[in-house]
């Protein structure tokens, strides 16, 4: 992969208010023509840093530099940023043509190249047909359109934003999702996206940064994030995690020797030494569910009741417990139509490779 | 209300339903709009007295409307309603603002301080204006419109926090998102004010500036302490009619007042309600 160059570089930011700091010490580098996610709980920070990129933040310290120039003392209008509110903010008494135009009007655009720009932009959203109408006209995901194409008319270098995604509905949502990554392939700038939603995070960005309470926990990209979590708080805030106190117990060729509590020995690999208390995690869709009398296979296996199976369709949960008293969750997709044999009470087996163990020291 | 049913689904919070308090609504509107209705309803008397119904005529109506005292003052109330409306509405706006928008060390007193016109008796604010002109050696004697610059100023003292009042419950429910975005797009603070904000508080603005007239056209206590015998107004005129003689002519220039002043009211809160729509 290019080299690509950083277009925003956040470098030690903080930012108070009053006695609470949003954002602690955070640094971030997003490259030219990523899809860069922030992402987090609420009060994370996440969209103080956002605000502060586009300019309505000042840092308390810190600097914030778009493609190599410091932002400090340049005002919001004056950035080669845009930004999509979450509320969209289209201007209620303009229509979508004066909407859009608005960024090129303020800034003494010619008419002619005004015109030709925002029809431009209204056919990146497929909006044309929308030009004369007034936003009480439209729906939420077409006054979202007019909100980007407000936002792209001014050819940002950086477009931010702010939870795209969570006024619209379910379904379209899940569109919403392809379109905007198939737009930022399309128009090819960077996008800086807000969320607190990590479905949305996985599937969109190229990179998240995950925060809390003001700071980064993880920069990587979803898969990375996903299957490699560096923290407990990682792992739980991304999906669902199976975790299990344990302790280390030696470590030879590239292979830990974890003593999982209540649950018996397996063998992790790891690229290092670690010693004493840790945690072990697991993702539930990498349990097996084994029936009695099959091969282990070279799997991890725990003889689990089961308590409780949620049916979801395409896929079942699962919840057991083991003999010791743990609580062991599996996602199990319903491979055939009959695929769930089993209920509430039986006894089962569950088991997992371990190399897809997930070995969390902190 | 039979008695088939026996009080069959009105609940106990229901009041407006119940016979007795219906009862006392009634009594309660009549007791408060009689007098407008009367003074209304004989504005139409054929009799000079006006004590005795006698019968119905437009006489006295004729009569308003040739009456050169009461033109006059007709004109000089609209004059100053005019310029006391516009002065008004543009301060009560920017009060308003300043309240929504800013924090400022003594924003509590000020915010009291700019509603002391509404809650001040009239009787004190009039006497005090009386004091304050002839204390700074106020000009008599100018020509029209001048003359009325002091009726005006009184005017504009008592108007102008009623518009901050309309303004700012406007301007409660403006999205500052939309302020960001136009910032985000480029435009200066002065481009935000005239093209997202002002367009935004319109309704508010109007709905305002129709208070502030009607409550200048219909001022009377205050005007009276601060008007002379060559600037009077309206309901000035129509006091010293009064006093003069009850003849159904003071009864139809008051219907008059009655009427333009119900009109604007009733435009000024159809305009703040559509305010729900944005």
């Amino acid at each position: 992969m290019n080299e690509r160059r950083t277009i925003i570089s956040v470098r030690d930011a903080v930012k108070r208010f009053g006695g609470v700091t949003a954002v602690d010490h955070v640094s971030i580098d997003i490259a030219e023509g990523e899809f860069f996610a922030l992402l987090g709980p609420s009060g994370c920070g996440k969209t103080t840093l956002l605000r502060m990129i586009a300019g309505f933040e000042v840092p308390s310290s810190g600097q914030v530099l778009i493609d190599s120039q410091d932002m400090a003392d340049v005002a919001p209008n004056r950035r080669p940023v845009n930004m999509v509110f979450q509320s969209y903010a289209v201007f209620p008494h303009m229509t979508v043509f004066d909407n859009v135009g608005y960024g090129l009007k303020v800034t003494s655009t010619p008419k002619i190249e005004i015109r030709e720009r925002v029809m431009e932009a209204l056919a990146l959203v497929q909006m044309e047909a929308f030009a004369a109408r007034k936003p009480d006209q439209l729906s939420g995901g077409q006054r979202q359109r007019v909100a980007l194409a407000r936002a792209l008319v001014k050819r940002p270098k950086v477009l931010l934003l702010d939870e795209p995604l969570s006024a619209l509905d379910a379904k379209l949502r899940e569109a919403m999702q392809l379109e905007l990554v198939k737009l930022q392939a399309t128009v090819g700038i960077t996008f800086v996206i807000v969320t607190h939603d990590q479905d949305e995070a996985l599937s969109m960005a190229d990179r998240i940064a995950v925060l809390e309470n003001g700071r980064v926990r993880q920069i990587a990209s979803p898969v990375d994030l996903y299957e490699y979590p560096c923290s407990r708080f990682v792992a739980d805030f991304i999906g669902k995690m199976n975790v299990f106190e344990a302790r280390a117990n030696g470590f030879a060729n590239d292979s830990l020797t974890i003593d999982v509590d209540g649950l018996g020995s397996l063998n992790v690999p790891h690229p290092e030494r670690a010693a004493g208390a840790l945690s072990v995690a697991v993702r539930p869709e990498k349990m097996r569910l084994l029936t009695p009398g099959e091969d282990r296979d070279g799997l991890f296996a725990v003889p689990v009741t089961i308590r409780n199976i949620a049916y979801h369709g395409s896929e079942s949960h699962v919840f057991a417990v083991t003999e010791s008293g743990l609580e062991v969750s599996a996602t199990i997709p319903n491979r055939s139509r009959d695929h769930m044999r089993l209920a509430a009470g039986d006894a089962a087996t569950i088991g997992w490779r371990p190399a897809d163990t997930l070995v969390l020291v902190e | 209300m039979g008695m088939r049913r026996r009080r069959d689904g009105i609940g106990p919070l229901e009041y407006t339903r119940r016979a007795w308090m219906r009862l006392i609504l009634l009594a309660t509107f009549v007791f408060l709009y009689a007098p407008i209705v009367t003074l209304v309803a004989f504005s139409f008397n054929d009799s000079r007295r006006n004590i005795v119904w006698r019968g119905f005529t437009l006489e006295y109506y004729e009569k308003a409307f040739n009456n050169a005292g009461l033109i006059e003052a007709f004109v000089n109330s609209l004059t100053i309603a005019f310029f006391s409306t516009v002065v008004s509405t543009v301060l009560g706006a920017l009060v308003a603002l300043k309240l929504w928008r800013f924090r400022f060390p003594g924003k509590a007193p000020y915010e009291g301080a700019m509603t002391l016109p509404i809650v001040i008796p009239e009787i004190c604010m009039g006497v005090a204006m009386l004091a304050f002109f002839s204390r700074i050696g106020w000009p008599s004697g100018l020509t029209w419109p001048f003359n009325l610059g002091a009726i005006t100023i009184a005017h504009i003292s008592f108007s102008f926090p009623f518009v901050a009042v309309v303004v700012r419950a406007r301007l409660a429910n403006f999205n500052r998102e939309q302020e960001e975005a136009a910032r985000d797009l480029g435009a200066t603070e002065w481009q935000v004010f005239r093209d997202i904000m002002i367009p935004y508080m319109k309704p508010g603005l109007v709905a305002g500036a129709l208070l502030a007239f009607t409550l200048s056209l219909d001022d009377f206590v205050i005007t009276f302490f601060t008007s002379g015998p060559d600037t009077v107004t309206f309901p000035v005129k129509v006091y010293s009619m009064v006093r003069f003689s009850v003849t159904p002519e003071v009864n139809a220039a008051s219907t008059i007042l009655i009427a333009i002043t119900l009109v604007l009211t009733t435009i000024a809160l159809v305009l703040q309600n559509r305010r729900t729509t944005d």
